[in-house]
């Protein structure tokens, strides 16, 4: 998301007790308005800041103790202990590692897939709308049952993938153990995401290429350019900011991937799949480490926001407004 | 000339729709195996050498889901979530949007701020704070810890999309009902909310879904059997009977035939929602 729009403080010429000051006691109606706002405010931003702002300034809190998990005992102050450890953690590195191998897999296959599926169905064609739905299919399906499907396809002996690769192309000699070894099974999950996901990126270049001008391309056929160089001269530059936002935001939820692993390998075998959030949830609620495990997901965070912060400086105009 | 170009066009007609349909097989093929196998005998599901389709397909995977295993009750609570959690989230959003759109008042960008900053905050995050927190409240276990936590979750990016449709609204309407006497709730739920259905029911879907296919925060809170939603229960069924594949996928097919219904019907929301690039689905 790019909340770039209109801030409040932009808006403020708008405000109606700005504009019907005329109406008489404006002192008296400007208070009464303040205790409105407040009013309507109030209830929502309440369960906001208990639900969301406090965990948010608690996680860092917490992350600088050794957390006594049992109700009124004291937790040790460990200062940045926490985060020494997991620097010094290979399974943490190892997590990392193969948190950046899932977004190698699935960053630009979803920005590849996903653009020429756009491309191809940016034209007037027969079912176009069914296939745009069908693609986007995978993308509103829960992750849990996405997850459980491709386990179940994955498996060593009597999987569909396995019997597809070696009982009928006879790409491999023998079936492949998928889940479990380390660089299969990112594979695998790698798979999975670009599945889940490519209809999504579909849909936004979809929507960005439709708001390249006609004109263009017409100028361009009529100088004889061919499909690719259009394509590559009028359509890509002008898509350009869109697939930086696009790259982002896979960029994001890979660094986010949690469910599938969690339920297709669980970090296993011997934590050879862990992923940053399946260590860190591992550390918290099979070790109750909450200490550690809050340092892993603060890591985690301070990443995504620096890579947030840099995406609104380089864009300030969200992608598909126009 | 022209009859080259023609069937150039045609060819290149040709090609787009193969590469389509082979893109499409590969996108439906775990759909459609999914559901065959939840149509299979569990005795066959992992049959060597494979059979994509049954040979003789069976009903009994739902009929097992769905009694015996209690599927059905795991239904009703995710349905008491989603809908608990969607009323809760655009009442308190909508008017949390309608007063950060018409009001000004002190401390309002530094509220807007916050909930911006929050929102690019991943959930992962807050989930071991938010536990110790549900547990300080008693919300372990139980579904209104699901939908407290839930609603909070979808408040930022619910007030966000809400303040931007409210803003579009011209101000002259309201302006009509203040010299009517009508004050700001009457105005907000007689006109401002009666105007906002199309971005209040694109909320609605994406909260709905949200809480509906939710699986971390209910995987951490609940542990009682009678309380889990279905991508819990469907999770933790496969994890306790590890080759009961059909009724798992019955299961899973039970849990997303709402969600397709759903996007069936409101298909239009939902892509221009994404396409707007303000939601990440």
């Amino acid at each position: 998301m790019l909340p770039t729009r209109s801030t409040p403080s932009s808006s403020n010429a708008k405000l109606p007790e700005a504009r019907s000051a005329s109406l008489g006691k404006p002192s008296a109606r400007r208070r009464r308005d303040v205790l409105y706002a407040y009013l309507f405010l109030a209830p929502g931003f309440a369960l906001f800041a208990l639900t969301i702002l406090y965990p948010i300034v608690r996680a860092f809190q917490i992350s600088l103790f050794h957390w006594a998990i049992v109700p009124g005992a004291a937790s040790a102050f460990v200062g940045l202990k926490n985060y020494a450890h997991a620097l010094h953690d290979p399974v943490f590195w190892r997590a990392v590692a193969n948190t950046a191998f899932y977004m190698l897999i699935t960053v630009p296959s979803q920005i590849v897939l996903g653009l020429l599926a756009a491309v191809l169905l940016d034209a007037r064609m027969p079912a176009r709308a069914l296939f745009r739905t069908l693609y986007y299919l995978p993308v509103v399906t829960s992750w849990v049952v996405v997850a459980l499907v491709f386990r179940y396809l994955f498996i060593t002996e009597g999987g569909l993938v396995n019997w597809i690769l070696h009982d009928n192309l006879h790409l491999i000699p023998h079936n492949i153990n998928w889940l479990g070894a380390r660089w299969t099974a990112m594979t695998a999950l790698g798979i999975l995401g670009v599945w889940k996901g490519v209809g999504w990126s579909m849909v936004i270049f979809l929507a960005a290429l439709q708001g390249v001008p006609r004109v263009l391309h017409e100028a361009a056929a009529v100088d004889g350019a061919r499909a690719w160089d259009r394509f590559r001269a009028v359509s890509l530059p002008a898509i350009r900011p869109v697939v930086a936002f696009v790259t982002v935001l896979l960029v994001i939820g890979g660094f986010n991937v949690f469910i599938s692993v969690y339920l297709m390998t669980n970090g296993g075998p011997v934590d050879q799949t862990q992923v940053l959030l399946t260590y860190m949830y591992r550390q918290a609620f099979s070790f109750l480490d909450f200490g550690y495990g809050t340092a892993i997901s603060f890591l985690l965070t301070l990443i995504v926001f620096a890579i947030s912060l840099v995406q609104l400086r380089l864009f300030r105009r969200p992608a598909g407004e126009r | 000339m022209v009859v080259g170009s023609h069937g150039r066009r045609r060819a290149a007609m040709a090609l787009r729709l193969a590469l389509l349909t082979a893109g499409l097989v590969v996108m439906l093929l775990p759909f459609i195996y999914m559901l065959a196998t939840s149509f299979k005998p569990n005795a066959v599901v992992l049959e060597i050498p494979l059979k994509f389709f049954p040979q003789h397909p069976t009903p009994a995977n739902y009929v097992s889901a769905w009694t015996s295993n209690r599927f059905a009750q795991y239904f009703v609570n995710s349905v008491f979530v989603a809908i608990v959690t969607t009323a809760a989230a655009l009442l308190l959003s909508s008017m949390m949007a309608y007063s950060f759109a018409r009001f000004r008042f002190p401390g309002r960008s530094f509220f807007f701020g916050l909930i911006l900053i929050a929102l690019m905050v991943p959930t992962m995050m807050m989930l071991i704070p938010q536990f110790l927190l549900a547990r300080d409240l008693h919300l372990l276990d139980s579904l209104w810890g699901l939908v407290v936590f839930y609603t909070g979750g979808n408040m930022g990016l619910n007030t966000f999309l809400l303040h931007s449709f409210f803003q579009d609204i011209p101000v002259e309407l309201e302006e009509a009902m203040i010299v009517d006497g009508a004050n700001p709730w009457t105005r907000y739920w007689r006109l401002i909310l009666p105007l906002s259905r199309p971005a209040l029911a694109t909320a609605a879907i994406f909260t709905f879904l949200a809480s509906w296919d939710e699986f971390t925060w209910a995987l951490t809170i609940i542990n009682d059997p009678s309380r889990y939603t279905l991508p819990i229960a469907i999770a933790l069924f496969q994890g306790q009977h590890s080759t009961s594949w059909g009724l798992v996928f019955a299961a899973s097919a039970i849990a997303i035939a709402p969600v397709l219904i759903i996007f069936a019907i409101f298909q239009r929301q939902f892509i221009a929602g994404i396409a707007s690039g303000a939601v990440k689905a």
